[in-house]
């Protein structure tokens, strides 16, 4: 099935869980926040979470700069 | 009141007298007088938050004049916090302009928020960035969260009336932390607009209207002007 992440499609594993999109693709680290339909995914509910066709995700990376 | 001064916003009816009242009888505290600060501070004096704290324990140098926009030539060398008061004091001579230049930390941030009536976030570290969130929390003021990095900013309110915090939005506070600290680029116009939209914000928490971030973070990348709201 298809998703996209920041604007971005990229094929995954029907019943792919967002924890294992991540962890495949690096952003599983400490500092990135998770949002599925504009509302922030908790760290505890990634691995719960199973993704459909044309889920939309956007990962944010945390940035301290001023 | 200096009503000629002002009247470019009081004639907005979300704004008006009242509004400016209100803003005139604000405490406001920029945590940071760099990038984001910078932007921040010029937009709160010149819309006359009747008292604003400048806390910043470093000096100005020559790359810092890339982006941030108070500082001149001749305040190289100079504490950042002094300079922002002479420039802001040009600017506006009716207001109320604090220097502080000690640094920030999770040991005095309860003092340094207390008898402000919101605090905005612009500093460069994660430490004094979650320092500020629990002082802001203990103390009940909301916190205007601004952040940057090369192209993509976010702005965000913690601490506002539904509670949401910055450790909410990033639980791994060891190991941001932690994090060493590098020395990285940003294109100058980025902290401008961030901080402009922190100082937008606080403008809207302080006189009442709009809808703000609170509980909402928002985003941009620069390099393809994507933008997102998301709720925390």
């Amino acid at each position: 099935m298809k998703i996209n992440i920041n604007h971005q499609e990229h094929e995954v594993a029907d019943g792919a869980t967002l924890a294992d999109v991540l962890a495949a693709l690096g952003l599983d680290g400490p500092g990135f926040a998770v949002a599925i339909g504009n509302k922030v995914v908790r760290k505890a509910d990634r691995a719960s979470t199973v993704l459909t066709d044309g889920t939309e995700i956007v990962v944010i990376k945390a940035v301290c700069g001023g | 009141m200096d009503t000629d001064r002002y009247s470019r916003q009081t004639m907005l009816a979300e704004i008006g007298e009242e509004g400016q009242r209100r803003l005139s009888e604000a405490k406001v505290l920029v945590v940071g007088v760099g990038g984001l600060g910078s932007a921040a501070a010029v937009y709160l004096a010149g819309a006359g938050v009747g008292t604003i704290g400048l806390c910043d324990p470093d000096v100005v140098s020559l790359s810092n004049l890339q982006r941030q926009v108070l500082y001149g030539e001749g305040s190289l060398g100079m504490p950042k916090a002094d300079m922002a008061v002479r420039r802001l004091a040009d600017l506006n001579s009716s207001i109320k302009l604090i220097p502080v230049s000690e640094p920030v930390t999770a040991c005095n941030a309860a003092t340094v928020v207390t008898g402000y009536d919101v605090v905005l976030d612009c500093t460069d570290n994660f430490a004094v960035r979650y320092a500020l969130d629990d002082a802001c929390h203990e103390a009940g003021v909301p916190l205007v969260h601004g952040a940057i990095g090369e192209f993509a900013g976010e702005v965000a309110i913690f601490n506002g009336r539904c509670g949401t915090r910055y450790a909410d939005l990033y639980p791994d506070r060891e190991a941001l932390e932690g994090a060493p600290r590098k020395t990285s680029g940003v294109l100058g116009a980025l902290p401008g607009i961030i901080g402009a939209m922190q100082a937008a914000e606080a403008i809207k928490l302080i006189a009442g209207f709009g809808e703000c971030l609170d509980g909402r973070l928002l985003t941009l990348d620069l390099l393809t002007m994507h933008t997102s709201i998301t709720e925390i």
